[in-house]
């Protein structure tokens, strides 16, 4: 019941206080509201908001293994944009039957996301560096090193045309088709440009596999209880350094996966317009409306990208776009606060219950 | 036997400065106070003396604020008082100096003693003010201190110092000190006598916790015993002895270990030798331990908190790296291995912090079931977690433990104090240990709890589990032990035999680390 409650009564406050920030502003609240409700559920912003919704929850899943044992990782922008990079480079690289050619460009992502996140693992389990620190630090590093890499070594030559620095395409086979082919058996007919990417199914692995390790393996079990009582995981045998590392390594693992949507798709190259920059920032976001729950997450993703796909209804409309992104700063306060609350109503609850359970001892007297 | 707890009138007509009546005070669970009568007389050092668990600590909570009385008044100068924070306490004038300082390090003496109570002068804080303020303090109390000295640069006894002065500062009349010369070298603790003795000239009341029974008597006016969360008698330091008080704050008579077979064998399963370690700053917390323990043994430490018990664990459960010295696990050198591997290696861990040490709290009981072992059947399957195991397991430990709880999915935080132990014991017990570290099994349990897990011990013992007990608890100690060894300071004093030891023996072992006038060991 509670557990219900608290995200529920999140977006009522969110959407309360965004009518208020609407009327302030002298735009009419059940305009926009009608606008998103109508115009966000049509087909062409329900594909943008799929499409969206991938990269964020992937990004989400990254961050929530950090904090189900208490590690910041706000290092998913800096690990991805590195991976992407690396995977397109090495996607464009290399020829190989489809379903090996893309596995091996998802893995190189992987692999390089897990690195870049074990340097501030490393840091932290050797020196006690804060890896809020570090992974901040190291965002503006992998920044640079992004940059320059695709500069001086992995830049396509000009005859791709225009401005756009990018690498080089990756063959057909590193691929994935788009869906429309196979929604349209559904009955479901999307204009040409109007793609929805397979991706989508990445990300479901990603959420299946985040299940899986973190609730049903030992290594799971190992990480929940350190972020529930450090002490006591170290009592049980769980080695608190090693873990820090590992837990590091596989939010950067998951995290590489982040920008390779468009890399994968029909784009099939890195450039600024392919990746953009910002995803891991909402990662945290998700990953805070979600709880860390697998599903919670998914929903925090979904929220979070229909909140971008409106955007453009909403300009269309003549109305105030930047609402939404107000919207999606006005959810996450309001949710970080409604778990509070219930929280503790929960924990009053609990403790008035133990009273009641537990009559007062009899006092002896001498 | 001395005149028990009523308060000390006669002779003195004078309004106490602090009076507790009837005091009781319950945590969830467990009786931490009851019945406690306390009566300190203005500008007397009255010491409160009681081993540790025996609900000092509380009482003190209790007096400066910091936790409110279930029942009784609790009176300062003759007036009810209902204190709901510190904040009220030092209005009433009323202070504490807490054991472990509370002193910002990189701010300055003066910054330190002024934080919260700064004097301000147009809305600046009036450096000048502060610092005639606390010379004059200190020249009142002979406390001298340098304002402007960093408090990182100081030694511990300065900063006692800059802790007391902190508390005048604030006004207060009554000072409680908690354990004050435990962080001190012996040279630091004539200074603090000497300081309290001035203190208590200027007519500041100070009521003074301890257990270390030559500085009661080389200090107090007046001593009060607290034992088993309730005051059990006072004392005159001037005619009393440290057998007298020794024997007070144990219990007059010594439970006698029932009568029962031997299940020792001669099969050594643990085995320590030479184990020691060291602070930070190189003192022994853990200098040069040995004994071994039989299969079929219960080998039982006692010793007042703080002698070394919680290193000792930490070592043998490998969450501490021992400077020297061997562990040997049924004669297996296991000094290297980490916890896991030790764990795996069959040996058992009951902490003495079930919350902090033993429980998940918001994780269901099967899940808690798996904590510790983890890595084993029937919790897991390979990589992967086994939860009909785990679920299976924890039933028939709720079954065979008489654990009770509604069901095996409520979290372990639902539970109550003996049942979450319960639950530890059980967990512990059927992974089918070769040894085990149980550390203070029964505290804060309810009596019917207690003795279910005494007789879960007792019955691990004779299939042959070899078991380290710690605990505070003289009772089950002596009645669970088949050899005592006493800790003092990091070192082990005495080994006893738990059925001729005497509470005089115990009582000076424990407290002073021999046992003069205490008779002949065992």
């Amino acid at each position: 019941m509670l557990l219900l409650a608290a995200p529920l009564l999140a977006v009522a406050v969110a959407v309360a206080a965004s009518a208020l920030v609407l009327l302030a502003t002298g735009n009419s609240p059940s305009k926009v509201f009608w606008v998103m409700a109508v115009k966000g559920t049509k087909t062409e912003a329900v594909v943008s908001m799929l499409n969206r919704a991938g990269p964020y929850y992937i990004s989400g899943v990254a961050v929530a293994i950090g904090f189900k044992m208490n590690l910041f990782n706000i290092g998913v922008e800096g690990q991805y944009r590195l991976a992407a990079l690396l995977a397109a480079a090495a996607g464009a690289a290399v020829t190989l039957p489809a379903p090996l050619h893309v596995l091996v460009i998802l893995l190189v992502a992987m692999a390089t996301g897990a690195l870049w996140a074990v340097i501030p693992g490393l840091l932290k389990a050797t020196r006690g560096v804060s890896e809020v620190i570090s992974t901040i630090m190291l965002n503006a590093v992998a920044g640079g090193v992004t940059a320059l890499l695709l500069e001086q070594y992995l830049k396509a030559p000009q005859e791709q045309g225009g401005y756009t620095v990018g690498t080089r395409p990756i063959g057909a086979s590193g691929r994935f088709p788009s869906l429309n082919a196979a929604i349209a058996h559904l009955g479901i007919h999307l204009p040409a440009a109007n793609r929805l990417q397979a991706y989508i199914f990445v990300a479901v692995a990603v959420g299946v596999a985040y299940h899986l390790l973190v609730w049903r393996t030992r290594f799971g079990f190992d990480l929940r209880a350190s972020g529930s009582n450090p002490s006591a995981a170290e009592a049980s045998g769980v080695d608190a350094k090693r873990m820090i590392v590992a837990a590091m390594a596989i939010s950067g693992a998951f995290a590489g996966l982040v920008g390779l949507s468009q890399v994968l798709s029909e784009a099939g190259r890195y450039t600024s317009d392919t990746v953009i920059g910002g995803l891991g920032f909402t990662g945290i976001a998700v990953a805070l409306l979600g709880r860390n729950h697998p599903l919670g997450i998914a929903l925090g993703a979904l929220l979070w990208a229909f909140m971008d796909a409106v955007q453009t209804p909403l300009a269309n409309e003549g109305l105030p776009k930047q609402i939404t992104a107000i919207m999606q700063g006005l959810i996450v306060l309001s949710v970080v606060v409604a778990y509070e609350v219930v929280r503790r109503t929960a924990a009053r609850r609990e403790a008035s219950e133990l009273r009641r359970a537990m009559p007062a001892p009899e006092v002896v007297r001498a | 036997m001395l005149p028990s707890a009523e308060p000390r009138a006669p002779g003195r007509a004078e309004v106490p400065a602090v009076e507790l009546r009837h005091i009781v005070k319950r945590f969830p669970g467990v009786v931490a106070n009851r019945d406690v009568n306390l009566a300190v007389q203005r500008g007397s050092i009255h010491a409160v003396i009681g081993e540790n668990g025996a609900g000092k600590s509380t009482l003190m909570k209790m007096l400066y604020g910091m936790q409110r009385p279930d029942s009784g008044t609790i009176l300062v100068d003759g007036a009810e008082v209902s204190f709901r924070s510190p904040n009220d306490a030092i209005a009433a004038g009323v202070g504490m100096v807490h054991q472990h300082f509370m002193l910002a390090d990189n701010l300055t003496v003066l910054e330190n003693v002024i934080l919260g109570r700064e004097p301000r002068r147009f809305g600046m804080i009036d450096r000048s003010a502060a610092r005639r303020r606390i010379a004059e303090l200190g020249a009142t109390y002979g406390l001298p201190v340098a304002p402007d000295a960093l408090v990182e640069d100081l030694g511990v006894g300065q900063r006692q110092r800059v802790e007391i002065l902190k508390v005048l500062y604030r006004g207060a009349r009554i000072l409680i000190l908690d354990e004050p010369t435990a962080v001190l070298v012996p040279q630091e603790v004539d200074e603090l006598f000497a300081n309290l003795s001035e203190l208590k000239r200027e007519g500041i009341t100070i009521i003074f916790i301890s257990h270390k029974l030559d500085e009661v008597l080389a200090l107090a006016d007046d001593i009060t015993v607290i034992r088993a969360g309730t005051t059990v008698a006072t004392a005159d330091p001037r005619t009393a002895t440290t057998r007298d008080l020794a024997e007070l704050m144990v219990g007059s008579e010594l439970p006698t270990p029932e009568t029962r077979d031997s299940t020792v064998t001669t099969d050594v399963q643990v085995r320590v030798n030479g184990l020691t370690c060291r602070s930070a700053h190189g003192r022994p917390l853990l200098d040069d331990v040995s004994f071994t323990i039989h299969r079929g043994e219960i080998v039982g430490i006692a010793g007042v908190e703080g002698n070394g018990q919680t290193e000792l664990i930490e070592a043998l459960m490998g969450l501490r790296d021992p400077d020297a010295g061997t562990i040997e696990l049924g004669g297996v050198d296991v000094t290297r291995w980490s916890t896991r591997r030790r764990r795996e290696a069959g040996l058992g861990y009951v902490p003495e912090d079930r919350q902090r040490h033993g429980l998940l709290l918001d994780a269901p009981l099967w899940e808690n079931e798996m904590l510790g072992h983890q890595s084993q059947p029937p919790n897991v399957k390979g990589p992967w977690i086994d939860g009909g195991g785990a679920r299976q397991r924890t039933e028939e430990i709720v079954e065979r433990f008489d654990v009770r709880t509604p069901n095996i999915d409520v979290t372990a935080n639902a539970l109550s104090g003996g049942n979450q132990q319960k639950l530890i014991i059980g967990r512990e017990l059927m992974a089918e240990p070769q040894a085990m570290v149980a550390a203070h099994p029964t505290r804060g349990v309810d009596v019917g709890a207690q003795a279910a897990i005494w007789d879960q011990l007792r019955a691990a013992r004779s299939t042959g589990l070899a078991t380290l007990l710690v605990s505070a608890d003289l009772q089950e100690l002596i009645g669970l032990s088949d050899a005592l060894l006493v800790v003092f300071e990091g070192r082990v004093v005495a080994r006893l035999d738990p059925s001729t030891a005497t509470p005089q023996q115990l009582g000076s072992y424990m407290t002073r680390g021999d046992a003069r006038d205490a008779g002949p060991a065992a």
